[in-house]
């Protein structure tokens, strides 16, 4: 199945802003974000499809992963 | 109408700049935002601020905090803030409070505001604000800055945007820091962010146009790239 990965902030670093990944049956944000070698911790807001995601849920076909880093300065 | 305030028309009307001069706005943090969001809300005409901030001006704060400068290095951020507001608005009532707000004081210290300006630099003093705005019921205007990046979201009571923003589970909520951490800061990040959280307060304020109510705009001026965030309800 095909999952589009979008990253914002640091995380487009070396990986792009954009990415389409072809992953097997029953990947989750965790498989995605190692194969990427983003450190879980550098994550703070994890969508899919625009609606709050966990790291275990299951992804299907087509679904839109989007990844951002905490911003904290003031 | 005062002529100070001739150029807010006819975008702001009389009745808006009579409105904002009976507004009451807390700015906490006199750092980076805070220096910025006190120019911008003391030049718009919003009648009073409280201005809260426990540290002093150091020599790291000068490449982008409006109030540090060679005169105010080692003076208390929150009483520039004071001196500041004199300077370019007499008529506006500044109260310095040269603490840091957390859930055990700023109930008190902050009511009688009509909002909240985030203007802090930990993740833990924006988990404070938002219980804070939840107890007094009053909306926060959230900006958060890291070198290229930067994040402005309109909380209203309720919301918890936060809970999205910096995660639910305990681990990520006791990090201190951001990407700041790593990127610093530069001197446009704190200025553009802290104008996009006044053009927020003032829809607030006078109940009008589009507001980032459970949305997050996200700036990356590495890449030109500026992006409003869809956030659902937790």
């Amino acid at each position: 199945m095909t999952i589009t990965v979008r990253l914002f902030a640091t995380l487009r670093e070396g990986r792009g802003k954009e990415l389409t990944l072809d992953v097997p049956e029953g990947t989750t944000p965790r498989n995605i974000v190692s194969r990427l070698a983003i450190p879980e911790d550098e994550i703070a807001i994890l969508l899919i499809n625009g609606r709050d995601g966990k790291m275990d849920d299951r992804l299907k076909d087509s679904d839109k992963l989007s990844l951002f880093p905490p911003v904290g300065g003031g | 109408m005062l002529q100070r305030y001739l150029r807010n028309m006819n975008t702001l009307s009389e009745s808006d700049m009579a409105l904002l001069s009976e507004k009451r706005v807390a700015v906490v943090g006199c750092g980076g935002l805070g220096g910025f969001l006190i120019e911008y809300l003391c030049r718009i005409g919003v009648g009073s601020l409280i201005a809260a901030d426990p540290d002093r001006f150091d020599e790291s704060n000068l490449n982008r905090q409006l109030l540090a400068d060679s005169a105010s290095l080692g003076c208390g951020k929150a009483e520039a803030a004071k001196k500041r507001a004199a300077l370019v608005n007499p008529g506006v009532s500044l109260t310095a409070l040269p603490l840091a707000i957390d859930v055990v004081n700023g109930p008190e210290l902050l009511k009688g505001a009509d909002l909240i300006m985030d203007a802090v630099d930990t993740i833990p003093a924006r988990l404070a604000l938002q219980e804070t705005a939840e107890l007094l019921k009053i909306p926060l205007i959230h900006g958060a800055v890291a070198g290229w990046y930067a994040q402005v979201s309109t909380i209203l009571p309720g919301d918890r945007t936060f809970d999205r923003i910096y995660g639910k589970n305990p681990e990520a909520r006791q990090r201190d820091r951001g990407i700041e951490k790593e990127l610093g800061n530069l001197s446009f990040g704190p200025a553009l962010t802290a104008a996009l959280q006044t053009a927020e307060a003032m829809k607030v304020l006078l109940n009008r146009g589009g507001r980032l109510r459970r949305k997050l705009l996200v700036a990356d001026l590495l890449e030109n790239d500026f992006e409003v965030v869809e956030l659902d309800r937790i």
